[in-house]
């Protein structure tokens, strides 16, 4: 029997970003025994990372703004795939979960009249998005760790979970996972847990996402019987970084383009004039000219095409890349230093004229920069309960990136801010009250506990074997290059292959240097969950035969009618434990059709005033 | 010294002499690895471990300068690792990255920062006053630009701890960590002070346990923040204007005593500004790097980065 920590808590969240802070925050208010327990240092989850704003109809610059714009607006961007009801929630309880921070000592930039200010966005009719300059997401994530180191809840930092473990019948009782500076193992029971794990993003090269965001909450939820849905819709923000290595899929602010950057491919072409799409063409600009006098007065001329909504503008670099018209390492050229004056740039984008000059040496009031589309945000996610987050297994909730529905196919930047407040606390709330009411013990499983542990530590007892940061390598390359931005039926079946290949040889990691901040056995243990949220993604895609939002097909083009209104469900069902560290094998995941909730009479009149 | 994959200096190579160990010791280990364009401390690291060492610990996350995680002493300067690029240092010289040296070594890099999870704990909750009718009714405060901006800046913080790693009252002064919040607690004590709604008073906290007036404003701390956080000019001096006037103004003292009161006006607040106060002239220090010693063994070399001011004085700048 392997030794470990053991610790008894009524509520535990897995994951310290805004989500899982929230959530511990609410949690705690009601009196319950909180743990939060993170991958990472309190702080340095990947929230910190969001720039722009958080969303809520305030109404303080634009007193036409109301729940039920945001509400349409955030549905529309998801192509009408979201989950009505979490998009009502969200929309409605947004402003309110603002107001609250600045309670807790958030200091938001202010209106003249001294409110939280508000910002435009794209999607948003109004602006909508407060902000505190360009470093909203650090603002949101210190003013909620602040409140939570205040309300005394313990948290347990650096501390990876491995599984989450079930009683007999299934509910959820406790979770297993191991203390990363020590290696030492842990064990906790309780009575409710909370996924707020984040993002998959780590499995793809081309990246916006942290070394933490490689789908842990997805795939352990999935491998206690929970359902997933909508995988295939992973948001590609058209411009991320792409060379230097330095940094090679860092976001590249759409701002840059809305302040008149425009993409150039090798010929120094404004390519993006070739892919005006039908449905776009009247409301977009036909020529430069006309493009360019956009800017200065919006009744001169129409929008230029850099700024069609960004799975229009990513599909345009990749194929102008296909087409051998890319710049030298695999991306275009987003030149603003040519249209801008260098004080202009310098006034106007601080903080990438910084990034770029700091992280970079490239000063972009002088040079192009090269840029590709970036692995940014994934919609889908593990499937709950709107208005309590409960997931389809007994004892476990999610809330923020790592759930589902809420943005539907594509997501609006600035939602997901404010997602991650608006159901976090409702997943704090509905996990505390599941473990008020939970009767009977806790009971926890040891032969699953043992199997976890034994399964974790197996690679240091094989010799010459795999080298995990190869898998990794070769993982991201394959999703990469197949599950990519543009998807085809013949690469999908390619990537399923490719996939079962990799897990095999995930099976083979060997290992050294002992369990004590072993950073190649943290990511021989983060190997499982990037298999399976990868298949995931790749069987979504497969199954979803039509273009819509983040998930693009060229061989189906077009969105289809019938296919909007469904998810498809993945799950697991009895998979055993053939897969890598003991976990289910990801050729046990099935993909289902599920028709999406149907929204109610009153709200699809919002959608018919609108037209 | 350990030598590892060592070949002959030849062009488009790089050699990064990292430290590897734990708490009981280690050493120094050269790694020779090919050179990239463009790359960052941080982006070799990776190669190293992707290509030679699987277990070589070092703490990180976002790679853009956000998070704060990846911080260490770079040739000597405490640096984020994902900030610093390698085409700025030394041209064909060796590359030493050590950990932090003022926190306890956890493993190669990485360091033991629970000393400052265990002070920001001690720090009391921001307090807000009460809303206003008209506040209440606007659903939420209301607050000019002019007057959250102070905070703001030092809200900034993104949490790498290289002031607390360089300030010296804890760098060579262990016994000093008992009693000393260090600059990362500091600025955010002027956070709060300065916030237009906090209405706590900080004053005899940072005095007597937080140990302000150890800080003998060699403003280290503001060079190497990667943030360009001004942690001296901005935070700490006008802190300890504040101390000083509430510890030696009798009036004041009474006032607070008689009244209760716990905040000061804005008008006061304004004249703490560095620009109004009288302490604003600060010595200047010169900043510099000393090269690490050859065949160190056993624990990573005291680098002494920056200015090597460290007598701890118990005075404050209106001394």
């Amino acid at each position: 029997m392997p030794e470990y920590e053991s610790h008894d808590f009524d509520v535990i969240i897995i994951g310290a970003g805004g989500a899982g802070l929230r959530a511990a925050i609410e949690a705690r208010s009601r009196g319950l025994r909180t743990a939060l327990v993170c991958k990472s240092l309190l702080g340095k989850a990947h929230t910190v990372m969001a720039e722009g704003g958080v969303a809520a109809a305030l109404r303080n610059v634009y007193d036409e703004d109301s729940w039920q714009v945001h509400f349409r607006d955030t549905m529309r961007g998801g192509k009408m795939l979201n989950n009505w009801r979490m998009a009502q929630l969200h929309a409605q309880e947004s402003p309110d979960r603002v107001r609250e921070l600045e309670d807790w000592g958030a200091l938001f930039d202010r209106t003249k009249d001294g409110l939280i200010l508000q910002r435009d966005f794209g999607g948003h009719r109004y602006a909508r998005l407060a902000h505190i300059g360009d470093r909203t997401g650090l603002e949101l994530i210190r003013t909620l760790q602040q409140k939570a180191v205040a309300d005394g809840i313990e948290v347990f930092m650096e501390l990876k979970v491995l599984r989450l473990l079930t009683d007999a019948d299934g509910t959820v009782s406790g979770l297993v996972g191991y203390w990363r500076p020590s290696g030492e193992f842990v064990v906790f029971k309780a009575k409710a847990v909370v996924m707020a794990t984040g993002g998959v993003g780590k499995s793809w090269t081309y990246t916006s996402n942290s070394w933490e965001s490689t789908g842990d909450g997805h795939a352990m939820a999935l491998w206690a019987g929970a359902d997933l849905i909508d995988m295939e819709c992973v948001q590609f923000h058209p411009t991320g970084m792409v060379w230097p290595l330095s940094v090679r899929g860092i976001l590249v602010t759409e701002g840059v383009r809305g302040d008149g950057g425009v993409l150039r491919n090798s010929e120094g072409k404004r390519f993006m004039f070739d892919y005006i799409p039908p449905m776009f063409a009247a409301e977009t600009a036909d020529s430069e000219d006309e493009g360019d006098k956009w800017y200065d007065d919006h009744s001169a001329g129409r929008r230029p095409p850099e700024l069609l909504p960004r799975d229009e503008v990513a599909r345009s670099i990749n194929s102008e890349v296909k087409a051998g018209r890319g710049s030298p390492h695999g991306g275009v050229f987003l030149d603003i230093a040519t249209r801008r004056s260098a004080e202009d740039i310098r006034r106007r984008l601080p903080s990438m004229y910084h990034q770029f000059k700091e992280l970079a040496g490239v000063d972009i009031t002088a040079e192009a920069m090269e840029v590709g589309p970036t692995c940014h945000y994934i919609m889908g996610g593990v499937r709950v309960e709107a208005d309590t987050a409960a997931t389809t297994v007994d004892g476990l909730f999610a809330a923020g990136e790592v759930a589902g529905g809420m943005h539907g196919a594509n997501r609006l930047g600035g939602n997901s801010l404010s997602d991650l407040l608006v159901f976090g606390r409702r997943a704090g709330i509905g996990a505390s009250d599941f473990a008020t009411d939970r009767s009977g013990p806790v009971t926890l499983d040891e032969g699953q506990i043992s199997a976890a542990i034994d399964a974790a530590v197996a690679p240091f007892e094989r010799q010459d074997g795999e080298n995990p940061y190869d898998i990794q390598h070769d993982l991201q390359s394959t999703m990469q290059r197949l599950v990519g931005i543009i998807r085809t039926g013949s690469e999908l079946d390619e990537a399923v292959g490719k996939l079962d290949e990799l897990e095999e040889r995930a099976t083979r990691v060997s290992l050294s240097g002992g369990r004590k901040y072993n950073p190649g056995w943290n990511l021989t243990t983060d190997l499982p969950s990037m298999l399976s949220v990868s298949r995931c993604t790749t069987l979504g895609a497969i199954n979803r035969k039509e273009s819509r939002g983040g998930h693009t097909r060229d061989d189906f083009p077009k969105p289809v009618a019938e296919m909007g209104s469904v998810n498809f469900v993945q799950r697991i069902r009895d998979g055993g434990s053939d897969g890598v560290g003991g976990t289910p094998s990801i050729r046990t995941i099935s993909a289902t059709p599920e028709p999406i909730p149907v929204m109610p009479d009153d709200l699809k009149e919002l959608f018919e005033e609108a037209t | 010294m350990a030598e590892e994959n060592v070949t002959s200096e030849s062009h488009g190579e790089i050699t990064m002499r990292l430290w590897r160990g734990d708490e009981t010791g280690g050493e120094f280990t050269d790694y020779v690895m090919p050179s990239v364009e463009g790359e960052v401390v941080l982006d070799v690291i990776h190669r190293v471990q992707a290509t030679k060492a699987p277990d070589l610990a070092c703490r990180w996350n976002c790679k853009a300068g956000k998070c704060g995680s990846c911080s260490a002493e770079i040739n000597g300067r405490p640096s984020l690792m994902c900030m610093t690029r390698m085409d700025t240092l030394p041209p064909g010289e060796t590359v030493t990255v050590a950990p932090m040296r003022t926190f306890p070594i956890l493993r190669d890099l990485v360091t033991d920062v629970s000393y400052n999870y265990e002070v920001a704990k001690r720090i009391p909750a921001f307090n807000p006053r009460e809303k206003t009718a008209d506040e209440v009714e606007a659903g939420g405060y209301r607050m000019q630009q002019i007057d959250v901006e102070r905070s703001q800046e030092f809200r900034k913080c993104i949490e790498c701890f290289l002031c607390q790693d360089v300030c010296h009252v804890m760098r060579d002064h262990e016994e000093n960590k008992t009693a000393y919040a260090g600059p990362r607690f500091f600025i955010r004590s002027a956070e709060l002070e300065m916030h237009p709604l906090d209405v706590n008073d900080r004053r005899e906290l940072l005095q007597q346990e937080q140990g302000l007036s150890k800080c003998n404003i060699t403003k280290c701390c503001t060079e190497v923040c990667p943030e360009h956080i001004k942690i001296t000019d901005n935070a700490i001096i006008p802190l300890k204007e504040r101390v000083v006037d509430a510890k030696y103004d009798p009036v004041a003292w009474l006032g607070r005593k008689i009244l209760n009161r716990t905040k000061r006006t804005p008008s006061e607040a304004t004249a703490d500004s560095p620009a109004a106060g009288p302490a604003a002239v600060q010595p200047e220090v010169e900043v510099h790097g000393v090269p690490l010693p050859d065949g160190v063994g056993g624990v990573p070399v005291p680098v002494t980065v920056m200015a090597t001011q460290a007598t701890v004085a118990d005075h404050t700048p209106s001394d």
